[in-house]
C-alpha cells in the first residue's frame, strides 16, 4: 500500500505540487488552472456530457463558427476550428455527437486570448460536431456535419 | 512503474501587431483504449488529459482533452500582447501521470 502511494505521488509529479501551491494561495489566479472535468470527458452521450458540463438548453448562435471539412477522408485526423464572436467568450467545448466519448476538448480562455482555436480530432463515423460556448455567463451552441469516409477511433 | 519517455512539444510563437500567434504540436500516441493491436488485444488508453500554455508565467490557454483528440495533438490560437524575446511555455500531462514542459521564445 505504501508502495502504491509512493507511485501515485511520483506520478502526480509537478502538477501535484502546482495544485498544492494553488490550494495554499501561493499562485496567483493567472497561474492557476481548472481541474479537469473527468465526468464530462467520460460521458458517452451528448445528454450526459452536457449535464456534466452544467449546460442546460444552450442558445443556438450564428456567432459561433465551426470550420471543418464537409467530407473527411481520414477520420483519425480531422481539422476543426471553432471561433466565437460572442463578447466575453470564456470557454469553448468541442463535442463529437457520435464518438464513443462525446466530449473531445474543452478550452478555457483567459481575458486577452482570442476565441478562435484550431485543433485536430478523431471521428469514429460521420457525425455532427457541436461547439458549446460560455460567454457572459450564458451558454450558446452551434453544430456542423462532417461526413467521414474511414473512421478513426479504432 | 517508470513513467514512459516523452518527446518535446513543438512550439512556435510569433508576435505581430500586438498579437501573438501560437502553433504547437505535442508528441503523444493518444490511444483511445478501444484500438486492438495485431494480436487482437486492446491497446490500453493513453492520452493527454490537460495542456496549459503560459506566456511569461501567465496562463493564456487552459485545455482539457479526451481521447478523441488526434495523435500528436495540434493547437493553433492567439493572445493579445507578447513581444519577441518573451517566453511561451507548454506543459501537458497524460492519463498515466506522465508530464512534460517545453518552452519557446516568441519570434
Amino acid at each position: 500500500m505504501d508502495q502504491a502511494r509512493r507511485v501515485a505521488l511520483k506520478a502526480g509529479g509537478a502538477w501535484g505540487v502546482l495544485s498544492a501551491f494553488a490550494a495554499l494561495g501561493l499562485m496567483t489566479p493567472a497561474q492557476a488552472t481548472a481541474a479537469r472535468n473527468d465526468v464530462a470527458f467520460d460521458a458517452t452521450s451528448m445528454v450526459a456530457a452536457l449535464r456534466a458540463l452544467g449546460v442546460d438548453a444552450p442558445t443556438p448562435s450564428d456567432q459561433i463558427e465551426i470550420t471543418a471539412p464537409e467530407v473527411a477522408e481520414n477520420g483519425a485526423m480531422v481539422r476543426v476550428a471553432v471561433a466565437s464572436a460572442l463578447p466575453g467568450t470564456a470557454l469553448v467545448a468541442l463535442l463529437i455527437d457520435r464518438n464513443p466519448n462525446t466530449l473531445a476538448a474543452l478550452f478555457r480562455l483567459p481575458a486577452g486570448t482570442e476565441a478562435a482555436i484550431e485543433t485536430r480530432v478523431k471521428m469514429a463515423e460521420s457525425s455532427a460536431l457541436t461547439a458549446i460556448v460560455r460567454a457572459g455567463g450564458r451558454f450558446y451552441v452551434a453544430h456542423r456535419e462532417v461526413k467521414v469516409t474511414v473512421g478513426g477511433c479504432g | 512503474m517508470n513513467a514512459p519517455a516523452t518527446e518535446p512539444t513543438r512550439v512556435r510563437a510569433i508576435a505581430r501587431d500586438g498579437v501573438t500567434r501560437v502553433k504547437l504540436q505535442a508528441r503523444h500516441v493518444m490511444e483511445t483504449g478501444r484500438r486492438k493491436n495485431e494480436l487482437g488485444l486492446l491497446v490500453p488508453a493513453h492520452y493527454v488529459t490537460e495542456l496549459v500554455v503560459t506566456h511569461n508565467g501567465r496562463v493564456v490557454l487552459d485545455a482539457a482533452f479526451g481521447p478523441s483528440v488526434s495523435q500528436n495533438p495540434y493547437l493553433s490560437f492567439a493572445f493579445a500582447g507578447g513581444a519577441p524575446g518573451d517566453t511561451v511555455s507548454v506543459r501537458w500531462r497524460d492519463n498515466l501521470g506522465a508530464s512534460r514542459v517545453d518552452e519557446a521564445t516568441v519570434g
